[in-house]
């Protein structure tokens, strides 16, 4: 029954992937579509960040003097400056490890 | 203008640095699964079948607490919804393509692969094989998403939980939009998209990881009217 589920699950996500890219005429969406689709990243990925940040394992929100927040900070930091994917990651683990296994 | 294996190599150079990211989030997903008790080769299998990192733990989650398959599935569906954004956004590089190879590029797209392999077709329209960075990228995720769910599964419980690897993720998310906070447009849409998520963070399904993408996009409509 999982299994069966799964394979459901993995269907749903491929035609997820599959639709806007093979099943739907891109002539279709009009030009403000397209000009409003150049947003895509900015309007995705903090809704990865943000609750990665400020919310807990256990779906509350986080105290506002918890390392994850002072990690994040660091990292915005590090990668607006050094424009570097390995340096932002890095420097924000660290920092928040930094916080949490020696203060 | 550039090989096919020039693009090609492009596209992996551009995502090896979220191996960062991606390998300890991997091993995290592997290690959750076992730890939920499901079976090792179950567990590997949604690497292959579904592959798409949060929604794997979450459907494990929710199985594990007894909820049913109907709900486990719809959570997935709507977490990889964002997907259908991406595809929008591909379309326009992957148009030329065979309807055959399209079908078999979108397994392929996932998060940061989308994300880099965008900022190349951006800069690069007019290179004809683009498509290659794409498999570039989404092939050298796929490999370590496979490895290193593998090696969460084996390692298990050896994996340290005070480490707290999830924070990886929002970390190789900041890495990719933070140069995009110079320009104003771009920090309001993602403002709105980050106030969003958190406001929305009980819906149901983790529906918000949709909903606020989609108001997200409605405000940077309003800023596009608003420039002209």
């Amino acid at each position: 029954m999982t299994w069966f589920t799964i394979i459901i699950a993995g269907i749903i996500t491929y035609f997820m992937r599959m639709t806007m890219v093979a099943l739907v005429d891109r002539d279709l969406l009009g030009e403000r579509v397209k000009a409003v689709l150049a947003y895509v990243p900015s309007a995705v990925f903090p809704a990865i960040i943000f609750p990665g940040i400020f919310i807990n394992d256990y779906g509350t929100f986080i105290e506002m003097n918890d390392p994850k927040i002072f990690g994040a900070i660091v990292a915005i930091l590090v990668g607006y400056f050094s424009r570097n994917v390995i340096a932002t990651i890095i420097s924000g683990l660290f920092s928040y490890w930094i916080i949490i296994f020696l203060l | 203008m550039l090989s096919k294996k020039q693009i090609f190599s492009k596209g992996i150079l551009a995502v090896a640095p979220h191996m960062f990211s991606v390998i300890p989030f991997g091993i995290v997903c592997g290690a959750i699964g076992i730890e939920l008790g499901f079976s090792p080769i179950l567990v590997y299998a949604m690497s292959i079948i579904i592959f798409g990192g949060a929604s794997q733990i979450v459907f494990l989650q929710l199985l594990s607490g007894g909820a049913s398959a109907l709900i486990a599935v719809t959570s997935v569906g709507v977490i990889n919804s964002r997907h259908l954004l991406y595809g929008a956004v591909l379309s326009e590089y992957l148009e030329k393509l065979s309807f055959i190879k399209k079908l078999l590029i979108s397994y392929l797209v996932v998060d940061q692969g989308f994300a880099e392999s965008n900022k190349f077709f951006q800069k690069n329209r007019n290179e004809t094989h683009l498509h290659y960075h794409l498999l570039g990228s989404g092939g050298t995720l796929w490999v370590c998403w496979q490895i290193s769910t593998l090696a969460g599964i084996i390692l298990g419980s050896f994996v340290p939980e005070e480490l707290g690897l999830k924070f990886a993720v929002p970390l190789t998310f900041i890495a990719i939009v933070v140069q995009d906070i110079k320009k104003l447009d771009h920090v309001i849409v993602m403002i709105t998209c980050g106030l969003s998520s958190l406001l929305f963070f009980d819906a149901p399904f983790k529906s918000y990881i949709i909903i606020s993408p989609i108001i997200a996009l409605f405000v940077a409509a309003l800023v596009l009217r608003l420039k002209k």
